[in-house]
């Protein structure tokens, strides 16, 4: 069993292969984003560098790339919209997931807590156009009944549509990081006489915060970057919202709705690949952030 | 051991599992049948698929497979030379045609049948005629016309009172035709119309909209839907829209519709293009709600070839659907 050169057998063979197999997937998530970085950059660089002013693009709501006098890039207008869509997921997602992830990691046990678990996976399962579906026909004449609206496609549609597709994702890594509080220090609390609430608000809560807010900004990543559900519920409607009424457009939106349909290397593809590198940006800062955050509680607890 | 055997058996299946989509590809290829191409505007794609449908029996070795996705899908696809034919419902833009003769690609125009563009609005809204300037307004970039009452209407349903505008997505050749009809080339569209990705779409929410306007091919127009007649400025004659007003050119916003091809179209692409612009296949178009490309008669039902004559006329007081279909109808009757 000694180490010698001469061991180089089938196992010595397959040891190997698997070792370079692993390395290949290990590395390969680095590999892919830096590879799309480099695709999408490419494809927008022309026009960043001849055509973009960024003046116009970040203050301006005229988007008008197919104008044949007067072509505008403005984004303003996109940007607003699918910060308007997050922003109201957010407010919908976030008192739904926190308290599933109370009930599911503190209060629930057993069986309960199991069925609750896979339950909230499978909703994290279903795809995004049957969200956009559900927008479509149950929550536009609802709305259009409930507020008496002419369009129920808006940004209350598609906030609670995505609030609700981003629930279940922040239900499971908020679970996760109330799960990651030491059973010691509820047991401190409950022997210094707290209440089950004040255990889990004075206590569990301020411990898991990192992870809580990573869950959320992880969901905001997702929020930024939905297309299909929020595509079919928004109204695509160029617009400064002013009221959750309004009809918008995110940034996903436009690229799904135009990209099809513009020649390959026009300005305007190039445009629509400058939102992606605007989005890719925006989201890749934000799961950055998330992922520091995370990082921060790790380093606290030896 | 085992978990040794499972990474063989991995390994041993990659390739086979990789290897798949080629073979179905070579078989795809080596199958007899020749495939034309067939993509682009959205207002065409009903009828092109009719073609390619009725086409089947003409030379069943030639499959024509038809997509839609709007003229600036077919044009991008006629640039990059994905498609054998490019329908579009507008011309292409000298822009364009560069890019394609950059390309290696001479885009050739076939006219294949004319279309009026409809005006929808909600069965229960009282207007009857509208002229192109109120559209204008409506549609255009500073527009004046914001809520119903700005054009003295008041919409039963719609308590609003806002006049909710509905258009196509920018590279649909339907928003370019309707902006160069209507706006004019110097001016845009106003930002926050709702911008539906098909025809389809506008009718559907227009239809569920008593605050509503939108504008598609006629073709689109559904039993739901009510269309007011264009009228000239002064609302003397109001011109309903129809395959007949289309063909005669009394309504002002009927348009062309394109067939492209890159150069002199050859063999099975000619064949087909020629039997397009035929008797039989104009009578297709014709019975889709387009007007023909020429004037042909198909059996009984000759709209196209006798427009009638008193439809001006008689337009005026702003017909339903139905009664303004029953005219066209009648005089060949």
């Amino acid at each position: 069993m000694s180490h010698s050169a001469d061991r180089r057998d089938a196992a010595w063979w397959v040891d190997r292969a698997v070792q370079s197999l692993v390395f290949v997937g290990g590395i390969s998530g680095i590999l892919f984003i830096i590879g799309i970085f480099i695709f999408i950059s490419k494809e927008g660089y022309g026009f960043i560098v001849s055509t973009l002013d960024f003046g116009e693009f970040f203050a301006s709501p005229r988007w008008r790339p197919t104008s044949s006098h007067n072509p505008t890039y403005g984004a303003l207008a996109l940007i607003a919209g699918t910060a308007s869509v997050t922003g109201l997921a957010m407010i919908v997602a976030v008192p739904f997931s926190l308290g599933a992830a109370i009930y599911i990691g503190e209060f629930a046990t057993g069986k309960t807590r199991e069925y609750l678990k896979v339950l909230v996976e499978m909703l994290a399962a279903i795809p995004s156009v049957v969200w956009g579906f559900i927008g479509l026909s149950i929550m536009n004449p609802l709305i259009i009944e409930l507020f008496n609206v002419p369009v129920g496609l808006n940004v209350l549609n598609s906030g609670i549509i995505l609030g609700l597709m981003a629930a279940p994702i922040m239900t499971t890594l908020a679970e996760d990081a109330l799960k990651a509080v030491p059973d010691t220090y509820r047991e401190a609390a409950e022997a210094l006489g707290a209440t089950r609430w004040q255990v889990i608000f004075r206590v569990v809560l301020p411990a898991a915060k990192n992870g809580l807010v990573a869950a959320i900004l992880l969901g905001v990543g997702r929020g930024f970057g939905e297309t299909m559900a929020v595509l079919m519920a928004s109204g695509h409607s160029i617009n400064l919202p002013t009221s959750p009424f309004d009809s918008v457009r995110a940034l996903t939106a436009t690229i799904a709705a135009e990209l099809g349909e513009t020649a390959a290397g026009s300005e305007h593809y190039q445009a629509l690949f400058t939102l992606g590198i605007f989005l890719f940006i925006v989201t890749f800062v934000i799961n950055l952030t998330a992922d520091l955050v995370v990082r921060g509680v790790r380093k606290q607890r030896p | 051991m085992r978990k040794t055997l499972m990474l063989i058996a991995l390994v041993a299946i990659l390739p086979v599992a990789c290897g798949r989509p080629a073979d179905q590809g070579q078989a795809g290829d080596s199958s007899s049948r020749k495939v034309i191409q067939n993509k682009g505007s959205d207002t065409l794609v009903n009828v092109a698929q009719a073609w390619a449908e009725a086409y089947k029996e003409v030379n069943p070795e030639v499959a024509v497979a038809v997509s839609g996705g709007g003229s600036g899908t077919g044009i991008s696809a006629m640039i990059n030379g994905t498609v054998d034919l490019a329908n579009a419902s507008r011309k292409m833009k000298d822009k364009e045609l560069e890019q394609a003769r950059a390309n290696g690609h001479d885009p050739l125009e076939h006219v294949v049948g004319f279309d009026a563009l409809a005006v929808f609005v909600h069965p229960d809204n009282p207007m009857d005629a509208i002229s192109l300037a109120q559209l204008a307004e409506i549609y255009g970039e500073g527009g004046t016309a914001a809520k119903w009452s700005d054009l003295g209407v008041q919409v039963p349903g719609c308590d609003s009172d806002e006049i909710v505008v509905v258009s196509r997505q920018n590279n649909s050749g339907t928003y370019v035709y309707f902006q160069e009809a209507v706006l004019g080339k110097q001016r845009d569209f106003r930002l926050g119309t709702r911008d539906m990705h098909g025809s389809k779409d506008v009718v559907d929410l227009v239809e569920h909209t008593p605050c509503a306007i939108g504008y598609s091919g006629l073709a689109y127009a559904g039993e739901h839907v009510k269309m007011p007649c264009i009228s000239s400025p002064d609302g003397a004659d109001c011109v309903a829209p129809s395959v007949a007003t289309a063909v005669d050119g009394t309504y002002p916003i009927a348009r062309p519709l394109f067939m492209y091809t890159s150069g002199e179209p050859q063999g099975i692409v000619k064949d087909y293009l020629d039997w397009v612009l035929s008797d039989v296949g104009q009578c297709i178009i014709v019975e889709k709600g387009y007007a023909p490309a020429k004037p042909v008669s198909c059996g009984g039902d000759a709209a196209a070839e006798a427009p009638a004559e008193d439809a001006e006329g008689e337009m005026t007081e702003g017909e339903t659907t139905e009664s303004s279909e029953a005219d066209s109808a009648d005089p060949q009757g």
